[in-house]
């Protein structure tokens, strides 16, 4: 059995630990063994996913107990996709920070990012409920930590929310496992889905009680309405890059959902119908429509670009809660978009802070500098959060709207979906503007009243390497559209046969 | 006794939520502990109520109780018995540094 299975949880732990123990007076080390680590662990990861892209699941037992008893990690399409994700996000994250300083503003930010990178790895790659449950709580108390860096009293109430949030939704994630350990007897994933189908319908009261307790848990970590109060005022009020890195946090809500509803309680099964047509989708829709109105009246740029990402939320679960091979597809192809283009625009937004006296309200000023070079970037990532052409966010639309024909009432996810590009495209066209074009207005007065403007400070390069490393990938998602989509359009089918996970975690006991 | 255990987590989950709605940090974080205490017994009781029987399979015992939600709780105190320390700390450094222990924003703040 290949080890490798286990290493993208492992290398950050042990990096983690060591930078707390031995480096915590010395940022150099940190920064580059926190690089190194992530660099390594991205190797690791393109490994698995060749290695999964042939179609194999990797199992691997923790402490080799045998499949039912022990934690199994697993590794497949998804997860391989989705471990992928998150190393490249973390490693542009992480050259930001370090490009511009914000590492320095407060101590552990490396040690507490390598818990987040575990945390958020384990999550996409366990097998076991109570074991997504460990890692949720691993990957939230590193976000406690890192929502709150550099501390404020605004950054510091903004986290007490946050936290009583999560410790609310991870006491309704105990209680529903309990609910479904108290039904079937098991926790592991594969076991759950057998012993669920073989319920007989009169028992299976209880297991619909628990996929609603669970919807609902992971609907708060993707902040679906009405469950998505802690995020505006969390993103908002966190570091921006810390804001950039939780753009896949959100994701993990969505994988879960994807996860847990295809395996465990798949579309067919009776016990659960209805969870996602009469109830997810509404409110995808709901969450979809209020962060669009929310990016149009936000009075500062931090909110604006939460509502963003709350807003990016809301087509992404269109896509899930459709609930066939070819919307998931569709999904994942938003998912790999939404998470790179919303992380780009909370660092353009940490470019255009740091530069402003006026931090980010949206109101005109003297050009900052870089001007032109930011507002061309911010210009870029708002096309592609806001969808329209030539960027993916289209591309993604494109084929969340296509997969929406397969849904009921297919009219009006298409109107909301419109309408709502439209509220976006007009509210970052506003913010835009305001920021970064009619600034030019007032230079020359500004220029006047200062007879000596200040010699120009040559700025880092490496912020901008890392948010081009984003956009690029942003491109390459685009020309490399057509691979991609046939490529998902396996993982899909691969989710949406769940007996191969069954038979690869429970092995020769399953025949 | 399975309604004496119920009751009781029936109890601890009301008392937990109405704390958690009030509007200082120090009930909300009395109720967040309260709700964990009231999920800790609810998993506890999963494994169904047994007394007097022991947690490993023997030939000569007559029955014996679930092992496994004992682990699951024991996994879950800790965790959210870190969790309170955690959110205690950042309530005290938002109280101290803001001079205000509301927990949502007040009108007028700016964000």
């Amino acid at each position: 059995m290949s080890h490798w299975v286990v290493m993208p949880i492992v290398v950050p732990a042990l990096l983690a630990a060591l930078m707390v123990l031995t480096m915590r007076h010395h940022p150099a080390l940190q920064r580059t063994f926190s690089v190194g680590g992530i660099i390594a662990v991205l190797f690791i990861a393109i490994g698995l996913n060749v290695s999964a892209g042939t179609g194999a699941i990797h199992v691997y037992e923790l402490g080799d107990w045998p499949a039912p008893f022990g934690i199994v990690l697993v590794v497949d399409r998804l997860s391989a996709l989705m471990v992928l994700l998150t190393t490249l996000l973390a490693l542009a994250v992480a050259l930001y920070v370090i490009g511009t300083g914000w590492d320095r503003r407060g101590r552990h930010f490396h040690a507490l990012l390598q818990f987040q990178i575990m945390g958020i790895i384990g999550a996409f790659l366990t097998g076991d409920a109570f074991n997504l449950f460990v890692f949720f709580e691993v990957l939230l108390i590193a976000s406690y930590g890192l929502i709150i860096h550099s501390g404020g009293t605004a950054r510091l109430r903004a986290g007490v929310q946050y936290v009583v949030y999560n410790l609310l939704g991870s006491t309704l994630f105990l209680f529903a496992l309990g609910t479904l350990y108290a039904v079937t007897g098991t926790l592991n994933m594969a076991d759950l889905a057998e012993r669920i189908a073989a319920l007989p319908a009169e028992e299976t009261a209880l297991v619909r009680v628990g996929a609603t307790l669970l919807l609902l848990v992971f609907a708060v970590k993707a902040a679906i309405l009405p469950l998505h109060f802690w995020l505006p005022g969390s993103y908002a009020n966190a570091p921006a890059p810390v804001a950039a890195l939780f753009a896949i946090m959100t994701k993990v809500g969505a994988y879960a959902i994807i996860r847990i509803y295809s395996l465990v309680f798949p579309p067919s099964l009776v016990a659960t119908q209805g969870l996602f047509d009469i109830w997810l989708m509404p409110a995808a829709l709901l969450t979809l429509t209020v962060g669009m109105i929310g990016v149009l009246g936000s009075v500062r740029l931090e909110r604006l670009v939460a509502f963003a990402v709350v807003g990016s939320m809301g087509t992404l679960l269109v896509a899930v809660a459709t609930l066939t091979e070819q919307a998931t597809a569709a999904a994942l192809y938003y998912i790999v978009h939404s998470t790179f283009a919303s992380a780009a625009l909370f660092l353009i937004l940490d470019l255009t802070v740091e530069r402003r006296p006026e931090g980010g309200r949206i109101a005109v000023a003297p050009p900052i500098a870089q001007n032109g070079l930011i507002a061309g970037l911010f210009f870029a990532a708002a096309i592609a959060l806001a969808g329209m052409p030539p960027l993916s966010g289209f591309l993604g639309k494109l084929l969340v709207l296509d997969a929406a024909r397969a849904a009921e009432r297919t009219w009006l996810i298409w109107t909301v979906i419109l309408a709502t590009s439209l509220l976006a495209i007009v509210g970052f066209a506003r913010a835009g503007s305001t920021l970064y074009w009619k600034s030019a207005a007032v230079m020359p007065a500004a220029g006047a009243a200062v007879a000596d403007p200040p010699p120009a400070v040559r700025p880092a390069a490496l912020p901008f390497v890392s948010v081009g490393g984003i956009m690029t990938l942003l491109v390459a998602a685009t020309v490399f559209a057509g691979p991609l989509t046939d490529y998902f359009a396996a993982i899909a089918a691969q989710i949406y046969t769940p007996a191969n996970y069954i038979e690869a975690v429970l092995g020769a006991r399953a025949s | 006794m399975e309604l004496l255990v119920a009751s009781a987590i029936g109890a601890l989950t009301a008392a937990g939520v109405y704390l958690v709605l009030r509007q200082r940090t120090f009930p909300v974080i009395l109720g967040v502990s309260l709700l964990s205490y009231a999920v800790n017994v609810f998993l506890f009781a999963t494994g169904r109520l047994v007394v007097n029987r022991p947690p490993i399979l023997s030939d000569d015992a007559a029955g014996y109780t679930d092992p496994l939600p004992q682990a699951l709780v024991l996994t879950a105190i800790v965790i959210s018995f870190g969790m309170t320390a955690v959110v205690v700390m950042i309530a005290l450094g938002a109280y101290l540094s803001g001079d205000d222990d509301h927990v949502d924003t007040r009108p007028g703040a700016d964000t």
